[in-house]
């Protein structure tokens, strides 16, 4: 049971209460899932992409806490209207946090989760199209590993308890 | 930090109805309780029990005539089994610790159910720092412990074995007599403890005719003030005590008696247990309603732990699939409705409940769980209210998951 006080600022609470751009994207060019539902944290994105390679829309969906649902809204918000290759470079974990009014240190992750999120579907924007930018690194960048962390580690920590038996 | 608090507080301003369900982690405490303590503050015993003078008498003597109110409820009549101190923490921490310790030479061996609460299970394992050893007992779906696993476990080693009456977040009712007589047939030495802090005014439980060498209660989970537990220690037991200061009425916990706290532990005590069975029937009545409501209204729920006759009155652990726990405790609380989540949403990765994990339960059913406790002070229009208003709560957060997370 948590027992960690999370005092949320007025910001993180209105984008709880009123989320922007929330739900599924039917038309969406590229859609990208983050998290795991085993931790109570997950994300998808749905982002429509125009032939320029500009974001003309985002939404998401969150399984998570309000915080993961604040950074995700605010996220967003924060690529409309971006070229892809803005979004990439401008949106940082630590400005998703800015821009929610700040977090609480426990709830870091869930804007570090959020910015994974939106990386992984920018990259995977380009990789269905089968042509790499160059300005998009090979190497995964840190909110990107730190979502395939989170990742491996809910799944080690499900089938350890897997062993003790489904009943 | 605290601004951001405040912003929160203000956002609750246009409730219209409050029903506190979260009574697992705290409590109101009613007014005849705080009446009852308010004299012992300024007005008379606020001295030293210990020492020679009025007052100190003053405070010896309300002490005593507490603890003999709230050891009849237990089942005792030796006051000297009775030790206080600040809350249910304290009285395990007492109970495993003290035991162990008292013990080590004639073992290092100490049995606990996976599903204690964390201040048996985390005292358990930081023993192990001092060279004991600590089993877990496996639970079944219902959350009751495996006689033949704790039958196999206790031997010549085992010096102590701490299994709760009822569990705190699921209401299983254990049969700890059985577990008692199975651990004493196969070793008469170890010793037994029970965290009773769920069972006490819940279920009618008698120290001295189960024979149990420790049972633990407290005061805040019987609308009691909080601060205030107690440890029943059977008479011969030998224990070692775990932190050291002056020493007062009480060998086994130092410091001066907190008498206003102890007062109000025996009066919450009378009043849980003066009308015991009208109390208990309210109490179930109310959480029969609420359960019932949830199922008829909500799809997708899924009931944590036993129902009938094995379950306490007052427990309602539901949980609500493709829902996070943490954020639908925000969004009933925006509307008036206090309640708690074994969610692990709000640490990097922290499991979720360990006790829905024992029984069975997925990560995403356990992060979609909600914990109720219903009161004999809680009213059928309390009920009401949160049968009218839980269903949009968890629609709209299962908005907001959409299909994510959904498996």
């Amino acid at each position: 049971m948590s027992r960690i006080p999370l005092p949320y600022n007025p910001k993180v609470l209105d984008l709880f209460r009123h989320p922007k751009n929330l739900g599924k994207m039917d038309d969406a060019t590229v859609t990208a899932v983050a998290g795991n539902p085993a931790c109570g944290d997950m994300i998808t994105f749905y982002l429509k992409i125009n032939e320029e390679e500009v974001i003309e829309r985002a939404t998401f969906e969150s399984y998570g806490c309000a915080a993961n649902i604040a950074t995700s809204s605010i996220v967003t918000e924060m690529i409309k209207g971006l070229a892809l290759k803005s979004a990439w470079e401008e949106v940082t974990w630590k400005k998703v946090t800015e821009e929610v009014g700040g977090l609480p240190s426990i709830k870091f992750h869930c804007g570090v989760l959020a910015v994974g999120a939106l990386k992984r579907a920018i990259r995977k924007y380009y990789v269905d199209k089968g042509s790499i930018p160059p300005w998009l690194p090979n190497e995964l960048t840190f909110e990107e590993k730190q979502a395939v962390e989170e990742e491996e580690l809910a799944k080690m920590l499900s089938k350890r308890l897997k062993g003790q038996g489904e009943k | 930090m605290v601004e951001n608090v405040r912003e929160l507080l203000k956002a609750h301003e246009n409730i219209t109805h409050e029903v506190y369900l979260d009574n697992e982690n705290s409590t109101m405490v009613p007014q005849e309780v705080v009446e009852a303590m308010r004299p012992y503050y300024s007005q008379l015993a606020y001295g030293n029990p210990s020492l020679t003078h009025k007052p100190g008498w003053e405070a010896f003597e309300i002490i005593m005539e507490s603890a003999q109110k709230i050891s009849k409820f237990l089942g005792t009549k030796i006051l000297e089994e009775i030790t206080f101190t600040p809350g249910e923490t304290e009285a395990n921490n007492l109970a495993l610790m003290g035991s162990a310790f008292a013990m080590k030479n004639r073992g290092k061996k100490i049995i606990v159910s996976e599903i204690e609460p964390i201040n048996v299970l985390h005292v358990a394992e930081m023993l192990q720092k001092f060279g004991f050893t600590t089993t877990k007992i496996p639970v079944d779906q219902e959350g009751l412990i495996d006689l033949s696993k704790l039958h196999d476990s206790v031997d010549k080693e085992t010096i102590l074995v701490s299994i709760s009456a009822v569990n705190n977040e699921i209401g299983t009712i254990q049969p700890v007599r059985e577990a008692l007589e199975l651990v004493k047939d196969k070793n008469p030495e170890a010793l037994f403890h029970t965290d009773a802090s769920d069972a006490y005014g819940r279920i009618l439980l008698d120290v001295q005719n189960l024979k149990t060498d420790m049972a633990t209660v407290s005061s805040y989970k019987i609308l009691g003030p909080r601060g205030i537990g107690a440890l029943y220690v059977r008479e011969g037991i030998n224990m070692e005590r775990i932190i050291e200061g002056q020493i007062g009425t009480q060998k086994l916990w130092p410091g001066i008696e907190n008498t206003p706290l102890i007062v109000g532990f025996a009066k919450a005590s009378e009043l849980a247990f003066q009308n015991f069975e009208s109390n208990v029937n309210r109490m179930s009545t109310l959480r029969d309603k609420l359960v019932n409501g949830i199922f008829e209204e909500l799809s997708d729920v899924k009931f944590n732990g036993p129902r009938g006759d094995k379950r306490t009155p007052d427990n309602a652990n539901i949980s609500f699939l493709r829902c996070e726990g943490e954020a639908l405790t925000i969004e009933l609380s925006l509307k008036g409705i206090y309640v708690s989540s074994g969610s692990a949403c709000s640490r990097r990765l922290l499991q979720p409940s360990h006790v829905l994990v024992a029984i069975g339960r997925r990560f995403s059913e356990a992060h979609g769980s909600i914990l109720m406790k219903t009161t004999r002070n809680h009213t059928e229009e309390d009920i009401t209210y949160v049968l009218k208003v839980l269903p949009a709560a968890v629609e709209r957060i299962r908005g907001i998951v959409g299909s994510t997370g959904v498996d």
